[in-house]
């Protein structure tokens, strides 16, 4: 081809989506927007035993501006929506959304005046997680299909 | 060791001594596991509580809870469906002096148009009674004359309605179209 003779360091002929996506994969930085239980057992899922840092997620932000994967964890009710949609909204692109638990995914048994029924009416979301409240394995699980959404994106679809 | 609270006054004392205060005005006595509830009349309330707190045997310094009471629609006995009045304002007081509780019970009706009756506010006997009053408010729509900030305190305030009348429908639900004033920090007057 030529080429080797012009680059004497080995290389690697890829896709550009391919090295992105395996970078933003392995290194997202999660906000955790925790109001009920389900933020208990996210400590547990960020600590020494289930250690969301095997799957490159460690480094918890609480600022919004420096995250790129929000956990949405418990019950979120009507005067807490416009808040989360505004932590939603100063999230930088790419960004995905995982919502942790029966109550953040559908309200739960909170079928009331003052709960919202499933965050997904306020904001979009990727992943949904059951359970009240989830085993941390089924956090990381979220992580991994997370991680192979990511794998199926485009930098093109990413303003 | 710090002594021993004593157990402080049985029920029957405390509602007879308040009995004697307040004669016929005490409409109703009920007692249920061992507390003693005492039913008055609002016009009757501050004088009641007044009473109830300054007394050298009672000395009620502490005003544990308001709560509001909604009897629409209950079909638990007789006495209760002949009562006359829907809502009751249920105030818990315990004495950290004398070691003993009492519950007093507000008789308020509706009229014509299904608004509430009025109720003495009692903030300024309790200052725990501004926040709880509102609650009561925000919740049931039973307003308190007196109070110096009876604005919403649970629901946000575009809500429209009050939600825990057993009349509210179960599943109305009403969104918010803003960050409520309360979460947005130094524009909000925190009485």
């Amino acid at each position: 081809m030529g080429l080797e003779t012009k680059i004497e360091q080995p290389y690697i002929v890829t896709r550009l989506d391919e090295v992105v996506n395996w970078g933003r994969k392995y290194s997202m930085w999660p906000l955790p927007f925790g109001t009920a239980c389900c933020a208990i057992e996210f400590m547990g899922v960020v600590s020494g035993r289930f250690d969301i840092s095997r799957f490159g997620a460690e480094l918890v932000r609480f600022s919004p501006r420096q995250a790129d994967l929000l956990l949405v964890m418990g019950t979120v009710n009507q005067k807490m929506a416009p808040v989360l949609k505004q932590i939603y909204d100063q999230m930088p692109n790419p960004k995905w959304v995982v919502s942790m638990g029966a109550c953040a995914s559908s309200g739960g048994f909170y079928d009331n005046y003052a709960v919202v029924q499933g965050i997904d009416e306020i904001i979009p979301v990727d992943v949904y997680v059951a359970g009240c409240p989830p085993r941390p394995e089924n956090v990381l699980g979220a992580v991994v299909k997370i991680q192979e959404k990511i794998s199926r994106e485009s930098i093109q679809e990413w303003r | 060791m710090p002594p021993v609270p004593s157990q402080g006054l049985p029920q029957q004392e405390i509602v007879a001594r308040l009995q004697e205060k307040l004669g016929a005005r005490a409409l109703k006595v009920t007692t249920c596991a061992g507390q003693s509830a005492v039913t008055i009349r609002p016009a009757d309330l501050r004088e009641a509580l007044i009473f109830l707190r300054d007394d050298s045997a009672l000395q009620f310094s502490w005003l544990m809870d308001v709560g509001g009471v909604d009897w629409m629609g209950y079909g638990g006995d007789e006495e209760q469906d002949a009562q006359e009045w829907r809502f009751e304002v249920a105030y818990q007081l315990y004495s950290m002096e004398k070691n003993h509780r009492i519950r007093i019970k507000v008789a308020v009706g509706v009229d014509g148009s299904g608004n509430a009756e009025s109720v003495p506010s009692v903030w300024d006997l309790w200052g725990v009674a501004n926040w709880m009053e509102r609650e009561v408010w925000d919740l049931f729509g039973i307003s308190f004359d007196g109070h110096p900030n009876l604005r919403r305190i649970m629901c946000h305030d575009e809500f429209v309605g009050h939600a825990l009348r057993k009349d509210y429908p179960i599943n109305r639900r009403q969104k918010l179209s803003r960050p409520s004033e309360m979460l947005l920090c130094g524009r909000h007057e925190w009485a």
